[in-house]
């Protein structure tokens, strides 16, 4: 069977937009690679590791710390984020009267258009004199923890809910047939049904929870240093970006691209990470 | 079809990759004068700025900035390699071969939270502060409560100017949190009873005049306010200079006098210094 005339145009503009977003990902990277090049061609990849402490103007690129400070942020937020928005998902889904459940679901799609740096500024100005209180100074993991966590809820609520909506309506018939409680039907066989869904859900809300990068730098603290504590400042890659980045000048620079370079790595690694898991079947 | 569109693919790869590694033209016509700054990171933001409106009003000059500090700036002065050079410091004794005019005033001041108790800290206090050696108001007459040191983020020239004039290294200040712009470190202030930190003398001046519950600490016995900076007097604070070897003339003339007067008043202030011009 051949292709009409109009789906061997819409086929080549297709492939043509498929190939620039490509382009555009690929000549990100090649940008990176090029402009931390200068510091690789002196500074030893060893050193990004193992210098005493962050102090590019002095010539130590220790960037470990400001790497922890970004896994734990964004473990921290997820380990939140994630049982509340499942739970608002099945909430509007299920259990919430249908009035409720609409706006409901209008309120938290709000949530999730809330610019970035309006979270910060609540941040700063409520929630970090809040923690202070129990622990000077205030601006720490936990307050990035909890800013991140209310970020990214949305996005895992909506996904999830998206998810679960997308299985078909006749296994909750199946399953009420056979006569069982809704939280069984829920438990049994709705959510491993959206398993695949909900996965992507939470990668996604990893991904926003990496990237995120004015909040962060605006309740974190900043500190370049592994925490000990909750309550301790933290410095995460994407705020050393944007922090210092401004003012920079040749191997300091180059060493921020750096930054820009792992946290690019990591993102990758995600992705495999969701193309992994979406392999899967999505029932069992 | 098929092999129409890989080829189509494969040319449109090779352009972006041979337009983005493409080196740049240099199409400058004849008639186009070219004015070349070096120096301070400090000073240069700011000339670019200045630059772009000189450029807009001279149409035929291109006014070319480059970093590289204080001492680059004396160095291509003195070999004719940059018309004018930039230095974030008056000019040192054995540079008086060197002509300098002032542009402008960078001052930094001290904040605490107005609820704070104390009213003056000492340089040594300040030392000891930020070095972690005292951590507890109660050590420099205030409250029993932990201090919150707020520094800020390396390569600003806030933090440059802090650490000179204090004759600290940045590694040895222990910082609780590090801040970017002045505006981060106001609400910081602001929100934190405990907190201390330094920012540009007019932004601190201009929010705590607004309401803003912070204040200015005085430093050697001498209030911390533009008006102090302005006529020298503050002593956390340094002039911004553009030198010369000789007499400037030409271009470079007009450049200087541009770069003092009036109508550069507006981008000094946005850069956070205090003008001379008035």
């Amino acid at each position: 069977m051949s292709l009409s005339q109009t789906d061997k145009h819409l086929t080549f503009i297709l492939r043509l937009c498929a190939l620039l977003s490509a382009a555009v990902i690929l000549l990100i990277l090649i940008f990176l690679l090029n402009e931390s090049l200068s510091i690789f061609q002196h500074v030893s990849v060893s050193r990004f590791i193992n210098d005493a402490s962050w102090h590019p103007q002095q010539g130590l690129y220790n960037i470990t710390p400001m790497l922890s400070a970004t896994i734990l942020s964004t473990v921290g937020a997820l380990i939140l984020a994630t049982p509340l928005g499942i739970a608002s998902a099945l909430f509007s889904y299920f259990y919430a009267p249908k009035f409720l459940a609409t706006w409901y679901r209008r309120l938290i799609e709000l949530l999730a258009g809330i610019p970035s740096v309006v979270y910060g500024l609540w941040g700063l100005t409520t929630l970090a004199p809040l923690i202070a209180q129990l622990h000077p100074p205030g601006v720490s993991l936990l307050t990035a923890i909890l800013i991140l966590s209310l970020m990214v809820l949305p996005t895992v609520a909506l996904t999830v809910e998206a998810a679960i909506a997308a299985v078909p309506a006749s296994y909750l018939q199946g399953a009420m047939a056979l006569g069982l409680s809704r939280w069984t039907s829920i438990k049994c066989i709705i959510l491993p049904a959206a398993h695949s869904g909900i996965t992507s859900g939470i990668l996604l809300a990893t991904g926003r929870a990496i990237g995120e990068t004015m909040a962060v730098l605006m309740v974190a603290g900043n500190v370049v240093q592994h925490p000990h504590s909750l309550f301790d400042s933290v410095r995460t890659l994407t705020a050393n970006i944007a922090l210092e980045m401004a003012y920079a000048m040749g191997d300091h620079r180059a060493a921020l691209f750096v930054s820009g370079l792992v946290l690019m790595i990591m993102v990758l690694l995600l992705v495999f990470m969701a193309a992994f898991f979406k392999r899967k079947p999505a029932y069992v | 079809m098929k092999k129409l569109g890989q080829l189509t693919i494969l040319i449109l790869i090779a352009a972006i990759v041979w337009g983005y590694f493409k080196p740049h033209s240099d199409q400058v016509a004849m008639s186009i004068e070219k004015l070349v700054l070096t120096g301070s990171s400090t000073v240069a933001p700011l000339v670019a700025e200045i630059g772009k409106r000189f450029e807009s009003l001279h149409p035929n000059v291109r006014v070319d900035v480059q970093t590289g500090g204080s001492s680059r700036g004396v160095t291509d002065t003195r070999t004719g390699l940059a018309n004018i050079g930039m230095i974030s410091r008056a000019l040192k004794k054995n540079e008086t071969d060197l002509l300098s005019f002032t542009i402008a005033l960078d001052g930094i001041s001290i904040i605490i939270n107005q609820s704070n108790p104390v009213s003056s800290l000492s340089k040594q206090q300040i030392i000891d502060i930020y070095t972690g050696k005292i951590i507890n108001w109660h050590d420099v007459g205030g409250n029993n409560a932990p201090i919150t040191v707020v520094n800020k983020a390396e390569g600003r020239s806030t933090l440059e100017l802090f650490l000179h004039h204090f004759e600290l290294t940045n590694t040895q200040v222990k910082p609780h949190v590090v801040i970017g712009d002045n505006q981060q470190g106001i609400k910081t202030v602001s929100g934190n009873p405990n907190a201390i930190a330094y920012v540009s003398i007019g932004a601190g001046e201009y929010e705590a005049e607004h309401n803003i519950p912070i204040k200015l600490l005085p430093l050697d016995g001498i209030g911390a306010s533009v008006s102090n900076v302005h006529n020298r007097s503050f002593p956390l604070s340094r002039p911004l200079n553009l030198i010369t070897s000789k007499q400037p003339g030409g271009i470079a003339k007009t450049f200087i006098e541009f770069a003092r007067s009036v109508q550069v008043n507006d981008l000094i202030e946005a850069q956070y210094f205090v003008p001379i011009a008035n």
